[in-house]
């Protein structure tokens, strides 16, 4: 299936991705031939079969809503690019 | 000088016949001799290596020492090293250095495996060349203008050039045994949920799974007993009792049933290659087991299938790098979204960005149904293939890789072609079986592997006729430039 280029641009912006100019033509041609590579499927019979949920059929484990990690704020915070009193700091988001 | 193993290793220090020092500061010694050129390592922790080499030494002194105490190996650069940075082969975690350790790393380390490094890996482990990693492209040690397969290719390339014993990697859609099978080494991938995954940078949930690259069989063993088990910090962990993967290996090979499917000798398949496999086919016949063939029909499905679920994973799990808590940031956006875009723009490479633009693609609105729903429902009939084959035989076994390595930047500018490398190996994560790849030839002077795959929880069958098969055959042994 052919993608558009207005398809590219909707998907770069769901998925956060800045496209430039010049990458869309290759997306273009790359995601529509990898579309048609997976278009098969829609050809495979798979009336009454249930959708895989988990590889080995198994039930989500639950645990207790206890409290198991202590506070390490500043340590984590040491991966942040920007961070002060504590908070992440990022551009403007409230006028 | 031949290269050790694992086992080997572990007879000489239990001897006293030499030290995790001196083990350590030789591998330490051939990286700094021979990754020049193969770029298999992105970090190399010297300091924290010959710390952890000390304290081993002092252990086996004091009694306290078990078989892996001492022995040098890498981590494929996607399990997180407490103060090591971790970068998943992307620009985006360049400079992340974890707060935390990896339960498959906590564990071997608490066994006393020293670290020696982090190898270089595809970006997120989505690649099957090595040829994503924002730190370079890995050279097969077999060939330099050759790929060492992917996405575990710095793991595959450092061990099959004897840098280190051994090495761990992660398999998602083959990324242990395609890269074991193009550099003529062992690699194992567990069952879905046999090791841990916690702290294991994701990439397609339902389908990751870390496992080992090695010389042989038996190595992988010693190494899986210590990784493998429930870890209540990974919520899909299988809370199952681990056998005893050596002592396994030794069972004999009369009477055991091994399934080869029609399907894997299929027209995408080099003949040098399929005779190499039915040469080891053989090998297994006349050690005692017997060979039937079986039917997979649905196997043909599972690399599309593989290309829906794990690019709408993968566009799940990455939405987390966003620039705020950890990672690359753009520095100078003028609003939040400008920054999130940027910071993902220049941040991923090409490959990354085009499974995030595939994966929402068929998770967005309107297409669930016809892509993701439709691939979890032909999951099903892959792993019920699987399941029906169990039933009359004890291990799958065919090819791992339709050719041996490939020379890199031949795939690079097709990512369906790339994509069908993992033809054969694809399935075994669909229906979560563990998988192993072994050396059973060589076609033009480059290593064939042969692959085995067991039930689910069936690691012990699978290492046992890889153990038996190397004690038949030298295979493993083909060193690249002997």
């Amino acid at each position: 299936m052919a993608l558009s280029r207005q398809d590219v641009e909707h998907i770069a912006h769901l998925a956060r991705l800045e496209v430039s100019e010049d990458e869309i033509a290759d997306y273009v041609a790359k995601l529509s031939s990898i579309l048609d590579m997976v278009a098969q499927l829609g050809e495979t019979d798979t009336t009454g079969v249930e959708p895989m949920a988990h590889p080995l059929d198994m039930a989500q484990r639950l645990r207790p809503d206890d409290v198991t990690e202590s506070d390490q704020r500043e340590f984590f915070q040491r991966n942040s690019a920007d961070v002060a009193h504590g908070l992440y700091r990022v551009p403007r988001v409230i006028e | 000088m031949a290269r050790q193993t694992l086992a080997q290793m572990s007879g000489a220090l239990a001897t006293g016949e030499t030290t995790s020092r001196a083990l350590t500061e030789a591998a330490l010694g051939r990286i700094d001799g021979g990754d020049s050129e193969l770029n298999s390592f992105i970090n190399v922790c010297a300091d924290e290596a010959l710390a952890a080499a000390d304290a081993a030494d002092q252990r086996r002194a004091a009694g306290d020492a078990g078989p892996l105490t001492g022995i040098p190996i890498a981590h494929k650069d996607i399990f997180c090293t407490a103060g090591v940075p971790t970068t998943c082969g992307s620009r985006m975690l360049q400079d992340f250095v974890p707060p935390y350790d990896a339960t498959v790393v906590r564990r071997l380390a608490a066994a006393g495996v020293v670290t020696v490094g982090k190898t270089n890996m595809d970006e997120f482990a989505m690649g099957s060349s090595n040829e994503t990693s924002y730190f370079g492209v890995v050279r097969n040690p077999w060939d330099p203008d050759r790929s060492p397969g992917g996405s575990s290719g710095g793991s595959a390339a450092a061990v099959a050039a004897g840098l280190v014993v051994a090495a761990t990697g992660t398999d998602t859609g083959g990324s242990i045994r395609q890269p074991a099978a193009l550099t003529g080494i062992t690699g194992v991938k567990p069952t879905y949920g046999r090791v841990s995954r916690y702290g294991m940078i994701a990439f397609a949930s339902s389908l990751d799974q870390a496992g080992v690259l090695t010389v042989t069989a038996e190595d992988a063993a010693m190494l899986l007993q210590a990784m493998a088990g429930f870890d209540p910090h990974d919520s899909t962990s299988a809370d199952a009792p681990v056998p005893d993967y050596v002592t396994a290996l030794g069972e004999d090979l009369a009477g055991k049933r091994i399934g080869v499917p029609g399907e894997f000798f299929d027209d995408g398949l080099d003949a040098e290659c399929a005779a190499a496999v039915r040469d080891a086919l053989a090998v297994l016949e006349g050690m005692g087991a017997t060979i039937q063939e079986i039917s997979l029909p649905n196997i043909g499905l599972s690399v599309p299938t593989y290309y829906i679920v794990a690019p709408a994973e993968a566009s799940s799990n990455l939405s987390r790098y966003d620039g705020v808590r950890f990672g690359y940031r753009h520095a100078d956006a003028a609003d939040l979204e400008e920054m999130y875009k940027l910071t993902r723009k220049e941040g991923f490479g090409a490959e990354v960005k085009r499974r995030i633009m595939t994966g929402t693609y068929v998770l967005s609105a309107g297409y669930y149904d016809a892509y993701y729903l439709q691939a979890q429902k032909a999951r099903q009939l892959i792993a019920a293939d699987f399941r029906r084959a169990f039933e009359s035989v004890d291990i799958v076994a065919g090819p791992t890789a339709p050719t041996p390595a490939f020379r890199l930047g031949e795939k690079t500018d097709d990512p369906v072609q790339m994509y069908l490398n993992d033809i054969y190996t694809i399935g075994a994560n669909l229906a979560g079986l563990p998988g192993a790849s072994l050396p059973c030839g060589l076609v033009n002077g480059l290593p064939v592997g042969l692959q085995l795959i067991g039930p689910a929880f069936g690691e012990a069958a699978v290492l046992n006729i890889a153990h038996q098969y190397q004690q038949a055959t030298d295979w493993h042994l083909a060193e690249p430039g002997a």
